[in-house]
């Protein structure tokens, strides 16, 4: 059991998660958008959005610090583990109260602005369910081990090691099974909204337009001369009968 | 020197009826789909008055265009690419549904379905958004003909700007307002703010004409280009999440037929033709510090394409031998440069707007004839552009940046035309003095007189078809498009209403409209594989389906 969960079900995820966002990106960018409602509402979105997403984006930097970089590092640099601890946990529940304060008003715009709520399809929320069970989960752990105080359990010595060892194709089940049920159950969660995450408007995420700060202001593009003038790309499905090959021995 | 060409638009004011066909054929061909049902690509708006989304122009509150750094670099009026970037999680400045208006239909069932009773049945007004019922105070045109004018006129941006500066009151009242109508489209800009917005780099300016699009596959949600156009030419699809915008209706003139609002525009006032420019110097002209010097800058980075140094250049460009006699012959580059009588709309705003207007000599006619003067006489028509000064400042405000001396330039060539053609049309001599006076020959004054009073349609229109000869037998391909499935069918797919294949622009092919609409007789039912589209209607006789057969239910 524990093999399954810790062992086989996380490739599951990157596979879904990495060729889900493949397919997506192949067969629906029209459909790869953020879904913007702020023509319907603005006042309660400049409060909420910008909240939520500074709070998510310091969580997730949360985890790539805790996760990815081992304790001996920080260690080595004279990060003392109370420190360190104090650092997370403050960091931490701050970024998850944000996240989760955010998300809470944007729930309730979604839920009391007609337009906005209108324009919530099944697969938003089912998105929101398991994204907002991640966060409180993961607050969860978090202030689980505030209570804990200087007893609280360590997870940059089971959680960590385990993930990292993902990585390098030897998963470390006994780590991660020896970590208390808060984490698994926030984990098995995590896991659940990365398997949805290429089928919800979460796609944004992936897209974040950092090139933009590179990019030149003016784009010149050519007119896609393949295409008659006038005329449109044949779309998939919708091709005339006869082969490609055809098509172009006529030209 | 890069010479590249820009398909631009001119647009004679004086002719403009406010009769709104162009924005309903706009409306039919492109946006009348789910989610766009508040977008108007083309809209006519009567100046005074706030225009459409409400007071778009005043700058201060939405942040449009680009304005000059303290050290003089050209900068999104909105902030720099890192302020931005910070600010995407919800735009600070973006205009709202009600800044534009709710959209609506009526309730027409219950007119034929209500029982029977003492009291008429009504349609009530529906909201296109909620779906509930709702109460009209707004639309696009709702101050049309100065509505409402007494009570809300100062609030058009232009009107408060003039009236800080001239201490004068324009007044609302009906003997002394005057009026014109502003049909406004994108203005597919050299130097485009709504493209610098663009996190994903998916607006481009297209490299063979100019036309500025959105790229809908690229195209991610962010929003910030409708921040970013200070004409608030780009609209957000509600349904789809996607910016959409003006299209210059590229596949039209690709084949080298007009604009859709150009063909039906009932005014006849609006030409279509190709400008050459100096890629290389757009964004030096557009970090002229004073913007009363914008309009000159804008001029000068126009070429003159009878120039042979341009000729050689823009024939290293690559540009087509048609396309720079095409140039040659453009009906835009006359009014704008050669007689100097189409000016750029807003030029203060820095993004080079390639679709001009000739100002409107009739407000000032108006009042003359009003008054009771002969408002045909030159000294009457010159006197009273320097005397007016009310209509001089506002159209200033619109055109120049501010700087007067150039719309009574403009307004005094009008008026000098619109005097030496009487004698012309009543078989006197003509007054050579005239025509001298605005510093322009009677032979000039003639041409610019056929260009703007009589010009046939391929002199209004010359548009040269795009290079794509050795492609053409791909044509038709695409074409299997189930009609009932077309534009604005399309359902949601799995992932939400904005999911699955884009919708597509060109329904048919247009080089065979243009064929049909070209040809002698009428196009059949079979030509039009029993479609009916406005967009198709070739202007011959009655739309086939349209309206029922006769006689069809006995
Ligand atoms: C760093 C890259 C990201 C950017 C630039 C970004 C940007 C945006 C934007 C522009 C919106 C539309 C807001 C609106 O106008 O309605 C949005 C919505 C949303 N984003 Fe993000 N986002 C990012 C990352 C994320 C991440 C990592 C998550 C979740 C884990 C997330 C979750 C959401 C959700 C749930 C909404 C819907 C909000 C609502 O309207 O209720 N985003 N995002
Ligand atoms: S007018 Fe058109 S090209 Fe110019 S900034 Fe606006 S949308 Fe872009
Ligand atoms: S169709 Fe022509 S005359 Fe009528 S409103 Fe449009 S631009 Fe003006």
């Amino acid at each position: 059991m524990n093999f399954l969960l810790w062992g086989v079900l996380p490739y599951v995820v990157v596979a879904v998660l990495v060729g889900g966002t493949m397919w997506r990106y192949r067969y629906d960018k029209f459909g790869w958008t953020t879904r913007s409602s702020q023509l319907y509402e603005s006042r309660l979105l400049r409060i909420g959005s910008p909240l939520f997403h500074f709070g998510i984006l310091m969580v997730l930097f949360g985890h790539i610090g805790g996760l990815v970089i081992p304790k001996s590092w920080t260690e080595a640099l004279g990060i003392s583990e109370g420190l360190y601890h104090f650092n997370a946990l403050f960091f931490g529940t701050l970024a998850g109260i944000a996240t989760l304060g955010g998300l809470a008003l944007l729930i309730y715009r979604r839920r009391t602005t007609g337009p906005v709520f209108m324009a919530t399809t099944t697969n938003d929320k089912a998105m929101y369910a398991v994204l907002v069970s991640a966060i409180v989960l993961g607050l969860w752990t978090t202030l689980v081990a505030v209570g804990a105080g200087h007893e609280a359990h360590d997870y940059r010595e089971t959680v960590s090691p385990w993930f990292r060892s993902l990585v390098t194709l030897q998963p470390d089940v006994d780590a991660m099974a020896a970590a208390p049920i808060q984490f698994h159950i926030h984990v098995l969660v995590a896991f659940l909204l990365f398997s949805m995450w290429p089928f919800t408007r979460l796609v944004h995420a992936f897209t974040a337009p950092l090139h933009y700060l590179f990019r030149p202001y003016i784009v010149y593009r050519s007119r896609d001369a393949a295409l008659g003038a006038g005329a449109r790309a044949p779309k998939r499905g919708w091709e005339p009968i006869g082969t490609r090959d055809n098509a172009r021995r006529r030209k | 020197m890069r010479v590249m060409a820009q398909m631009g638009m001119v647009m004679n004011l004086d002719k403009c009826i406010g009769c709104q066909t162009c924005s309903v054929t706009c409306k039919q061909a492109w946006t009348n789909r789910a989610g766009t049902e508040y977008v108007w690509f083309n809209n006519v708006e009567t100046r005074p008055g706030q225009g459409y989304p409400r007071r778009y122009e005043d700058q201060e509150q939405w942040k449009g265009g680009w304005e000059l750094t303290q050290r003089g670099r050209l900068q999104l009026k909105a902030g720099g690419r890192l302020k931005k970037l910070f600010g995407i999680f919800a735009s600070p400045v973006q205009p709202e549904l009600s800044d534009y208006y709710e959209p609506w239909t009526y309730d027409y069932s219950t007119l034929i379905e209500a029982p029977l009773g003492d009291d008429f049945p009504v349609a009530r007004p529906k909201s296109l958004i909620t779906g509930e019922d709702t109460k009209i105070t707004w639309s696009a045109n709702w101050d049309d003909n100065l509505a409402g004018t007494s009570q809300m006129g100062h609030l058009d941006p232009i009107v408060e700007k003039v009236r800080r500066e001239s201490e004068e009151k324009i007044k609302f009242e009906f003997e002394q307002t005057f009026m014109f109508y502003l049909p406004r489209i994108c203005e597919h800009c050299l130097n485009p703010s709504c493209m610098a917005s663009c996190p994903s780099g998916a607006i481009y300016k297209r490299e063979e004409d100019g036309i500025v699009l959105v790229d809908q596959d690229r195209c991610r949600g962010w929003r910030q280009c409708i921040t970013g156009c200070p004409y608030k030419k780009i609209y957000f699809n509600h349904k789809s999440g996607k910016a959409e915008k003006c299209t210059f209706c590229y596949p039209r003139i690709e084949v080298g037929l007009p604009t859709v609002c150009a063909e039906t525009c009932v005014g006849r006032l609006r030409y279509l033709g190709l400008f050459l420019y100096d890629a290389d110097a757009v964004t030096e002209a557009a970090s002229t510090p004073d913007p009363k010097d914008l309009y000159q800058a804008q001029m000068d980075v126009i070429l003159d394409p009878s120039d042979p140094a341009v000729v050689n250049a823009a024939r290293e460009q690559g540009i087509a031998e048609d396309w720079i006699e095409a140039a040659q012959r453009s009906p835009v580059h006359a009014l704008a440069k050669k007689y100097r009588v189409a000016l750029p709309l807003h030029p203060e705003y820095r993004t080079m707007p390639m679709v001009w207007y000739v100002p409107p000599l009739s407000p000032i006619v108006d009042l003359l004839r009003e008054q009771g003067h002969d408002a045909e006489a030159p000294e009457n028509l010159f006197g009273a552009i320097d005397s007016l000064r009310i209509p001089v400042e506002y159209l200033a405000e619109l055109f120049t940046a501010g700087d007067t001396t150039i719309i009574s330039e403009v307004l005094s060539k009008l008026a000098a035309m619109r005097s030496y053609m009487r004698d012309v049309s009543l078989g006197r001599e003509g007054d050579a003095s005239i025509p001298e006076a605005v510093g322009m020959s009677e032979e000039e004054m003639y041409e610019m007189y056929r260009l703007m009073a009589i010009a046939k349609y391929d002199e209004r229109y010359v548009i040269p078809k795009a290079h794509a000869e050795d492609a053409h037998n791909l044509e038709e391909m695409g074409c299997s498009l189930d009609f009932d499935e077309g534009p604005g069918m399309g359902g949601s797919g799995p992932f939400g209403e904005a999911s699955g294949g884009p919708v597509p622009v060109a329904v048919e092919t247009f080089r065979a409209l243009k064929n049909r609409q070209e040809g002698d007789t009428a196009a059949s039912d079979e030509q039009l594989h029993g479609r009916v589209n406005l967009l198709n209607w070739d202007g011959n006789g009655t739309p086939s389906g349209m309206f029922p057969k006769r006689g069809a239910d006995e």
